[in-house]
C-alpha cells in the first residue's frame, strides 16, 4: 500500500499543507497472482457508491436503494464521503461548475476507483450537446469505466451496467486510477481548458 | 382590471396594452418610469408578489426588453410591465429594495445577459458560470453551438434519431424527399 | 492464572471466535434490517467482503500521527473491553484476563475508544469530523450515566466489582439472574444499552444521512478496516458484558450465542421501527427516565 502525504513530511509545514498535499498521483502497480484476484473479487462485490448526484439522472439512483430494485443484494451501498467510496456515478449532464466538484471528489477517492457515466449526456452531451455550459465527453476529464446510455436509463439498465462493471473489475481491466495517474497532464489540460477559474491545487485530495 | 389599466395609462403613459386574458395584461412603460410604476403597483394596486423578471434580446432594434411579472393575491390577476433598455450599454435601476427576491433575478440577468443593476447586492457573483470569460451566453449574438464545439470536445459520429423525421422517411419516403428539397431551395434563396 | 502464555493463547482463540461471531452477527443484522424494509439485503458474509475490500485499497492518506492512532485506540478499546471480561463462566479457556475489579476497567474501556477516535478524527481537519465527535461523545456520555448507576447498584447488591463473581452469583436458574433479583438496575442498564449499541433511535453520530457518517468522515483504506474489525469486537463484547451483568452469563457457546443474539435483537428491532432522535432529544431522554431509574436502583441498595 502506498501512503500519500509522506512527500510533504520533511517540508516546512504550514496549516494548509498539513491537511492536504498536492503531489501528483502515482501509478500503483497491480500485484500479480491470486491475491490480486481475491482483492478484485472483493472490490467487485462490495461497491460503495459516492452519493453525489450531479444531474437529473440521480433521480434514477434513488429507486435502486428501495425494496423494488435493492442493490444491497450485490453488496452495494451509498456512502456519503468520497474517501470511503469506490464507485462514482456521474448521473447525467455535468455542467462546468459541477465538473469542478466532480474532479475534486474523484481525486479524493482512493486508488481502485471506478467511474460510471449514467445517461447519454456523459457519452456525447445528449440533448445538451450544444449547450454553452455542459461538457460533452466525460472521458476527457476523468477516466470512465462503464457507460449506461439512455435518457434516462431505467434502474434495470443501471443494474446491467453494474454487472458489466463487475465483470471488468474481475478481469482486471478497470484501472481508471492508474490511467489517470499515467495521463495526468492530458486530463489536467482538458480540465483546465474548461474550468476557467482554477482556484485549487493541481491534485487535491 | 379595466379601471386599473385606465389609471396606469393616465399616470405612467402606459403603451402597447395587451390584454391576453381576463386576468393577465401586459403593458410597457418608459425606462425612467419603471421603478415608480412597479412601486405604485405594489403599494396601491395590491400586486404584492414579484413572480419574476425576464429579459428578451431584441437584437434587430438594439434593445433588451425587460418584463416585470407581478401577481395580485387578492383578485388573482397578473400584470407584466415591459420596458426597453439600450443594448449597447445595458443598465437598469435595481428594485431589490422593494422585493429582496429581486436580487436573484437581477443576479441571473447580469450573468446571462450582462445587464447591470447598480446597487444590487452580490450582483456580480455568478450562479452557474464560474469564471466565464466570453459574451453573456443568452445574448443572441453568442453562438452556443460554435462555443460548445470549440470547448467541449464533441464526440464524432453523433446523429439524431428524431421520431418524426425517422417515421416520415420510413412511411412516406417520396414526400419526405420532396419536403427536404423544398426546404433546401428555400434556404438557398433566403 | 497458572501460566501466562497459556492464558494468552486461550485469549487469542476466544478473540478469533468472537471476531467471527461479531462479523456474522453484523451480516445477520444487515439482513434483518433489510427484511424489515422489504428488501433482500446483502449476503450474511458481506462484512467479510467489505473488510477484504478496504484492506485491498492501494493508497491511503495520512493526516498525521494522531490520525494514525485514532483507529488504533478505537481497536484497543474494543479488544480491551473484550479481553478483561470472562466470556464463558466456568470454562477455563474462555476467561481471558478477568480479575477482581475488572468491572471498573471495562467501563473505562467502553469510553476509551471513543476518546481515541475523537483525537484522531479531529486531526483530519474535516469540519464534519468534530461535529460527529461532539455528537457521539455527548450521546455516549449521556448513556453512560444510567449504565454507571446500574453497575453501582449491581456492585452494591453483590458486594463485588468482579464480573466473574457477579456471574457466579447468578448461576442456578432464571430465578437467580439479576433481571429477577434486581429488576430496577436491569431496566436502567438496558436503557443505557440501547444508547450504546449504535442503532436507531440513538445512532445520530454515525448515521450516513446526518452529518456524513460522523467521526470517520476522513478515514479510508486500512484505517477503515480497523474500524470495521473493531465494530465486530465491540458489538459482541458489549453484548457479552450485558449478558454477564444482567442475564446470568453463559456456560457454553450455544447459550452464549442464544443470549447475546436475543439481546442484540432488542436494539435492532427497536431501531428499525423507530425514527432517529436528535442529539437534544436523546440526551434529554437519557437523563430523565433511565437516570432516574438508575438512581432508584442505587437507593434501594443504599437503604
Amino acid at each position: 500500500m502506498t501512503m500519500i502525504g509522506e512527500e510533504n513530511k520533511n517540508e516546512k509545514k504550514n496549516f494548509d499543507t498539513e491537511l492536504f498535499c498536492d503531489a501528483v498521483p502515482k501509478e500503483v502497480p497491480r500485484i500479480n497472482g491470486i491475491i490480486q484476484k481475491f482483492y478484485d473479487w472483493a472490490q467487485a462485490n462490495s461497491l460503495w457508491i459516492l452519493a453525489f448526484g450531479t444531474g437529473c439522472g440521480s433521480i434514477e439512483m434513488r429507486p435502486l436503494y428501495t425494496a423494488r430494485y435493492d442493490i444491497s443484494r450485490f453488496g452495494m451501498a451509498p456512502r456519503p464521503t468520497p474517501r470511503q467510496s469506490n464507485l462514482f456515478i456521474i448521473s447525467g449532464y455535468a455542467s462546468v461548475k459541477t465538473l469542478k466538484r466532480i474532479v475534486r471528489s474523484y481525486e479524493q477517492m482512493q486508488n481502485p476507483k471506478f467511474v460510471m457515466g449514467l445517461g447519454s449526456c456523459t457519452v456525447n452531451g445528449g440533448m445538451y450537446w450544444d449547450s454553452y455550459n455542459t461538457i460533452n465527453r466525460l472521458d476527457h476529464y476523468i477516466p470512465v469505466d462503464t457507460y449506461v446510455a439512455g435518457c434516462m436509463p431505467r434502474p434495470e439498465a443501471l443494474i446491467a451496467g453494474f454487472e458489466d462493471l463487475k465483470k471488468r473489475i474481475k478481469e482486471g481491466r478497470a484501472e481508471g486510477a492508474n490511467e489517470y495517474a499515467k495521463n495526468f497532464e492530458w486530463y489536467k489540460a482538458n480540465q483546465k481548458k474548461v474550468i476557467k477559474d482554477w482556484d485549487m491545487p493541481d491534485y487535491n485530495w | 382590471m379595466e379601471e386599473m389599466i385606465e389609471r396606469i395609462k393616465l399616470k405612467f403613459n402606459a403603451k402597447d396594452i395587451n390584454r391576453q386574458k381576463a386576468t393577465l395584461v401586459f403593458f410597457s412603460v418608459e425606462k425612467k418610469d419603471l421603478e415608480a410604476c412597479v412601486l405604485y403597483m405594489k403599494e396601491f394596486e395590491g400586486y404584492s408578489n414579484l413572480t419574476m423578471i425576464s429579459a428578451t434580446d431584441w437584437i434587430e432594434t438594439g434593445t433588451f426588453g425587460l418584463t416585470y411579472h407581478l401577481h395580485n393575491y387578492k383578485n388573482r390577476t397578473d400584470v407584466g410591465i415591459k420596458t426597453y433598455i439600450d443594448r449597447k450599454n445595458p443598465s437598469m435601476v435595481s428594485i431589490n429594495t422593494l422585493w429582496a427576491g429581486a436580487r436573484v433575478f437581477e443576479r441571473e440577468l447580469k450573468e446571462m445577459f450582462g445587464i447591470d443593476f447598480p446597487g444590487c447586492p452580490r450582483v456580480d457573483d455568478p450562479f452557474a458560470l464560474e469564471g466565464w470569460d466570453n459574451l453573456p451566453p443568452m445574448r443572441k449574438d453568442f453562438d452556443t453551438v460554435k462555443y460548445s464545439e470549440e470547448t467541449y470536445f464533441p464526440r464524432p459520429g453523433r446523429s439524431t434519431k428524431d421520431n418524426v423525421t425517422q417515421m416520415e422517411e420510413k412511411l412516406y419516403a417520396v414526400e419526405a424527399e420532396v419536403k427536404k428539397g423544398i426546404a433546401k431551395t428555400v434556404r438557398k434563396n433566403k | 492464572m497458572e501460566n501466562f502464555w497459556t492464558t494468552l493463547l486461550y485469549a487469542f482463540i476466544s478473540m478469533f471466535i468472537i471476531f467471527n461471531y461479531g462479523m456474522v452477527l453484523g451480516g445477520v443484522v444487515y439482513k434483518i434490517i433489510a427484511r424489515v424494509h422489504g428488501r433482500f439485503g446483502p449476503p450474511v458474509w458481506q462484512p467479510y467482503i467489505n473488510l477484504v475490500k478496504v484492506m485491498g485499497v492501494r493508497t491511503a492518506i495520512s493526516h498525521g500521527i494522531m490520525f494514525w492512532l485514532g483507529p488504533v485506540f478505537r481497536f484497543t478499546g474494543g479488544i480491551g473491553l473484550f479481553l478483561f471480561m470472562p466470556v464463558l463462566f466456568g470454562v477455563p479457556w474462555m476467561q481471558n484476563f478477568s480479575f477482581s475489579g475488572d468491572l471498573l476497567l471495562v467501563i473505562y474501556f467502553i469510553f476509551f475508544g471513543q476518546l481515541g477516535m475523537a483525537l484522531g478524527a479531529a486531526e483530519s481537519g474535516h469540519p464534519y469530523s468534530p461535529m460527529g465527535i461532539m455528537r457521539g461523545l455527548s450521546q455516549v456520555t449521556a448513556s453512560e450515566v444510567p449504565f454507571a448507576l446500574a453497575v453501582i447498584a449491581l456492585a452494591a447488591q453483590h458486594g463485588t466489582l468482579s464480573i466473574t463473581e457477579i456471574v457466579a452469583a447468578q448461576q442456578g436458574g432464571i430465578a437467580n439472574w439479576n433481571i429477577v433479583t434486581n429488576p430496577v438496575a436491569t431496566l436502567a442498564g438496558m436503557m443505557a444499552f440501547l444508547g450504546m449499541m449504535m442503532h436507531a433511535p440513538f445512532n445520530l453520530h454515525i448515521a450516513p444521512q446526518e452529518i456524513p457518517i460522523g467521526p470517520p468522515t476522513e478515514y479510508q483504506s486500512n484505517f477503515l478496516s480497523y474500524m470495521q474489525a473493531n465494530r465486530a469486537f465491540f458489538a459482541s463484547a458489549k453484548l457479552i458484558l450485558f449478558m454477564n451483568l444482567f442475564f446470568g452469563g453463559a456456560t457454553n457457546i450455544p447459550v452464549l450465542v442464544g443470549k447475546t443474539f436475543s439481546l442484540y435483537m432488542i436494539t435492532v428491532f427497536i431501531g428499525v421501527v423507530n425514527p432517529r432522535f436528535t442529539l437534544e432529544n436523546s440526551i434529554r431522554w437519557f437523563i430523565r427516565i433511565p437516570t432516574v431509574t438508575g438512581i432508584i436502583a442505587v437507593l434501594i441498595y443504599t437503604f
